[in-house]
């Protein structure tokens, strides 16, 4: 379960951010779980629930942008959308595709409040 | 402006009680959560600012949400609310000391290889055979060795059996070795036994999703796929093929009494990684290690001379200094 992990280095950059930016707790955490990321966002979810109580996050409201996969096709040179790595090309219907989009893994952005 | 988003149409500091989102607005992904979710967590930030409010929710005269979160509002001395753009990978920190690492694997000329696999697919036992045939065909390069694995020293006293250093790195109930679990690792190990040109053997913990998410400093990620675990793999387990440069198909002896397509295996694997080398090999028998040494001794060589380069810079750096 490496969405525990996540979950953990997720809780890290926050107060890390909150060393230097001083606020209290998180109202609005934006994530970024692209499709060819590797990171189930249900279980990320799940574990960012499991963590919060107790933390800056506690109480937050976490979005989690999934943008689709794209690659670009060494075959027909187009660039395409795929679901996962492995997928045909579903413009020429090859294989040999390169990933370019969907793959990062970020926090965005958050609101936060002071005391 | 809308703080998290960054639209300009919001009157902020009034709007402020409830993460600044006091104008409805569907343009900034909130698609992908369930919309029980969003209320029940509303529930213990406050009033749902972010939901699909009445269509004329204004946040400077705020009428409709006065009622909604009435109790936040209006409680003078409430805290002030801000937004944060960090864009920062959730990953950043492991893949800086992972940077470092690999600094320091070049400087050392040490070349370093992470095996992934799953559980038994025979990592230890090629490890083992690769130790025993280098010592055969390249006694003059050094062999080092970290394990990874959940419990247990076994895998790290296999190794010492062959003689090569090794050190094991137990997880507990990490399913991965991260980056700075390697660094640690190495700094035990590397004191005066590696040269200017040896091997660095990560065996990670048998797992074939996760392990490959984590950056550890290998020039290379080494997939061990037995073909007792059925041709399918590489495309049931994208990730990890997608990240390794070279699949080893180990177990080959067992060809006879199985039904895998080898072919059909390749195929899938290339699917997810056009450029993924394959090797076929057993490492009981011994049969295709001789590929297998081409390969290391062909990977070794650039970061032997990259590693030389760095620590003349380093030298020269030192000296201007
Ligand atoms: N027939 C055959 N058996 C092998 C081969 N390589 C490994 N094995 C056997 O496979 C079993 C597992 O091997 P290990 O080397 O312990 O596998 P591992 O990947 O290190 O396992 P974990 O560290 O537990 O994930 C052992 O019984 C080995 O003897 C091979 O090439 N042929
Ligand atoms: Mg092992
Ligand atoms: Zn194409
Ligand atoms: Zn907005
Ligand atoms: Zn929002
Ligand atoms: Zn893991």
């Amino acid at each position: 379960m490496h969405e525990a992990s996540l979950a953990g280095g997720i809780l890290q950059l926050i107060e890390q951010t909150a060393r230097r930016e001083h606020f209290a707790r998180v109202t609005h955490l934006r994530l970024e779980a692209g499709q060819l990321a590797g990171v189930e966002s249900r279980a990320l979810r799940f574990a960012l629930d499991a963590l919060a109580p107790g933390t800056l996050l506690d109480g937050a409201v976490i979005d989690i942008d999934e943008p689709p996969g794209e690659a670009w096709c060494m075959d027909c040179s187009h660039t395409v959308t795929i679901a996962q790595r492995g997928d045909a090309c579903e413009c020429c219907g090859g294989y040999r595709l390169q990933p370019t989009g969907g793959t990062e893994l970020k926090v965005i952005d958050m609101q936060v409040e002071d005391l | 402006m809308c703080v998290v988003c960054g639209c300009a149409d919001s009157g902020d500091k009034g709007a402020t009680m409830e993460g600044g989102h006091a104008h409805p607005h569907h343009h900034h992904g909130h698609a992908y959560m369930p919309a029980n979710r969003r209320v029940s967590r509303r529930a213990q930030a406050g009033p749902d600012a972010d939901a699909p409010a009445p269509a004329k929710v204004d946040a400077l005269s705020g009428d409709l949400h006065f009622g909604a979160g009435a109790a936040r509002v209006s409680v003078p001395g409430m805290s002030q609310s801000r937004a944060i753009r960090l864009e920062a990978d959730i990953l950043g920190e492991n893949g800086r000391i992972a940077a470092r690492n690999r600094a320091r694997f070049a400087a050392h000329g040490v070349t370093a290889l992470n095996f992934v696999s799953s559980p038994g697919s025979g990592k230890t036992t090629l490890l083992c055979a690769t130790i025993e045939a280098l010592r055969a065909r390249a006694p003059q390069w050094p062999v080092a060795v970290i394990e990874g694995d959940q419990q247990t020293t076994f895998d790290a006293d296999r190794i010492r059996a062959t003689g090569a250093p090794a050190l094991q790195v137990n997880t507990g109930k990490g399913c991965h070795l991260d980056a700075p679990m390697v660094a640690e690792a190495f700094d035990r190990l590397h004191d005066g036994k590696m040269g200017a040109r040896s091997l660095l053997f990560i065996e990670n913990v048998g797992n074939l999703v996760c392990p490959a998410m984590w950056d550890l400093g290998e020039a290379a990620k080494v997939a061990i796929l037995s073909v007792t675990e059925g041709e399918d793999k590489p495309l049931k387990y994208p990730d990890m093929f997608a990240a390794a440069s070279v699949m080893l198909l180990n177990k080959i002896d067992l060809l006879p009494h199985l039904r895998f397509d080898v072919q059909r295996c390749i195929d899938f694997a290339r699917r997810v990684n056009p450029r993924i080398e394959v090797l076929q090999l057993s490492a009981v028998t011994g049969e295709g290690m001789d590929a297998w040494l081409d390969w290391l001794a062909r990977t070794a060589a650039p970061a032997s001379i990259a590693g030389l380069e760095a620590a003349l810079e380093d030298i020269v750096r030192s000296t201007a200094t």
